[in-house]
């Protein structure tokens, strides 16, 4: 009941101990379209949905390379992306520069959560809007990461991110078991199930999705077309029955998610704010 | 700007900080004008190390350096270990001017601080450390004001060999062999012969020896007390200080100027 009062200024503590400039970035990461990042011990999928402001225009790419061992996912305000995109690449850069040795993942992400650390304890700015999921490769093996704008910074086997990723979420926590040992192709497969799972009905096609992997021996690289659709044609043979089911699995998930963008007053209702993606 | 990259880290190797302005110095035709400016950057060395010699063998590396710190045409110091381990994967050997070799050690042992502190599974290993040294001898190169060393970088790391060399002005390469120094001179020859990629340990000491062995005769700034040290997949050792078997009565050396009466 005081969120109002002490939600001005991110360097303002609520009496609950929130910060509540903190929490309203992270709803705008739910606001962004869904992004998914899964692990196997060698290898890491990143999966995007693709949304365009309208249908004259192209996409929004979410998903960017860092490195030929390190790629990135985002959800929130893709432009906070693209510059934290930008610090990555840069600091992997330098590095390599330096150590003619491909930055490890977990000390890249480490730098990344203080830098947005940082923004939340200066009155002056205002935290990044962007969540990310950064899979990449070191010496002790495979590894996903998810950056929030408050800073913190978790390992996962499998994550996702954006609005109806609670659907996605679900399909990767009943099969995460799984993924440590899976082989690439099932892990891709994984990935793009559960894309599916986010688009509640909507035909799972190959021009909706974008798909990245890397892995040992394999720089980080974008699926093409139809190699994405020839995996999507594995399991979506008869894609109405398919939809009917997605569809089932969905629903509970909706009116949450009205729910939500409701509170935040601004967004109004299904149209996305245009900076959000 | 707050954020913190490895580069900024290593601002003190590269020489940033408050005293160690380097200031151009103005010359008007009665001499330098601001004279702080060239007291400030390295001319030439004072106290030098000798030929530092270099292989890879069937387990690692082999290096070897005699004790000695010249200084000038004196044998002044006859105490100074120009070998040093470097984390638990490198071997780093040091010709030139020994306390810009101590002064390196104190940059690399900030990173590997820093590194050890990330407890992270990932370590810097001797082709990063090279590498991390390159930058670091190149850039003071390039301000004229260069560490007067030749360093040479041994390792070994989750099996691979690594053997390579820096010099003061940031060349860098990587081979087989290295020596600095007049080892290039009179150890890499014998080494182009005799060295194999399946030296056992006995036999690159020995070949080793060889190559110091020349190096006392024929260099006036080597002494005789040599260290050996040895890098595998377990760790470094750095051998006890030793001489060598040196023979003097060749003829040649008892009547040197037997062919050419009043030479020396």
């Amino acid at each position: 009941m005081f969120r109002n009062q002490y939600d001005t200024d991110v360097t303002t503590w609520s009496p609950t101990g929130r910060l509540f400039q903190v929490e309203y970035a992270m709803e705008a990461v739910k606001q962004g379209s869904a992004a998914i990042g899964l692990r196997s011990r060698s290898h890491v999928v990143l999966a995007c949905v693709n949304k365009a402001q309208s249908e004259l225009s192209s996409h929004q790419r979410k998903i960017f390379k860092v490195d030929d061992h390190i790629g990135v996912a985002i959800a929130g305000l893709t432009a906070d992306g693209r510059v934290l995109s930008r610090y990555m690449r840069s600091e992997s850069i330098n590095h390599s520069f330096t150590y003619e040795s491909p930055l490890p993942v977990g000390r890249l992400v480490v730098r990344l959560a203080d830098k947005a650390q940082v923004c939340t304890q200066r009155s002056w700015k205002r935290p990044y809007g962007v969540g990310l999921l950064v899979g990449g490769l070191d010496e002790s093996g495979a590894h996903l990461y998810y950056n929030c704008p408050s800073g913190n910074y978790f390992e996962y086997q499998a994550f996702a991110i954006g609005s109806r990723s609670q659907a996605a979420k679900t399909y990767l926590e009943r099969r995460f078991e799984s993924f440590q040992e899976s082989s690439r192709e099932d892990l891709i497969k994984d990935a793009i199930m559960a894309i599916r799972e986010t688009l509640q009905g909507e035909t799972l096609k190959s021009s909706i999705c974008t798909v990245s992997v890397l892995g040992v021996d394999e720089p980080f690289h974008f699926l093409d077309q139809e190699t994405i659709q020839k995996v999507i044609d594995t399991f979506e043979k008869v894609p109405e029955e398919e939809e009917d089911a997605g569809e089932g699995e969905a629903e509970p998930e909706a009116a949450p998610g009205a729910a939500g963008t409701g509170e935040q007053g601004g967004s109004g209702d299904q149209d996305v704010a245009p900076m959000e993606m | 700007r707050e954020e913190t990259s490895d580069r900024e880290r290593g601002r003190g190797a590269i020489g940033v900080s408050e005293k160690m302005t380097f200031t151009i110095p103005i010359e008007n035709g009665n001499g330098v004008k601001n004279a702080e400016a060239d007291s400030q950057r390295t001319l030439y060395p004072y106290v030098t190390g000798t030929s530092v010699v270099a292989i890879k063998y069937k387990d690692g590396i082999l290096m070897a350096s005699d004790m000695g710190g010249s200084y000038g045409s004196t044998l002044r110091y006859k105490n100074i270990e120009r070998m040093k381990a470097i984390g638990k994967h490198s071997l780093l050997g040091a010709s030139g001017e020994i306390s810009d070799f101590q002064e390196i050690l104190r940059y690399l042992d900030e990173l590997m601080l820093n590194d050890n502190m990330w407890d992270d599974g990932n370590s810097l290993g001797p082709k990063e450390v090279h590498n991390y040294l390159t930058r670091v001898m190149y850039n003071r190169r390039n301000k004229f004001n260069p560490l007067w060393n030749t360093l040479v970088l041994g390792g070994v790391k989750n099996g691979e060999k690594y053997l390579g060399m820096v010099s003061m002005i940031g060349v860098s390469f990587e081979d087989n062999h290295v020596a600095t120094g007049f080892g290039n001179h009179l150890a890499r020859p014998i080494l182009r012969d005799e060295w194999r990629e399946d030296l056992s340990f006995e036999e690159g000491v020995k070949l080793l020896e060889k190559c110091m062995r020349v190096l006392l005769y024929r260099d006036r700034s080597a002494i005789n007390k040599l260290q050996i040290a040895k890098m595998t997949e377990e760790g470094v050792t750095v051998s006890e200080p030793y001489s060598l078997k040196t023979f003097w009565d060749f003829k040649a050396f008892t009547n040197p100027t037997v062919g050419a009466e009043g030479s020396w």
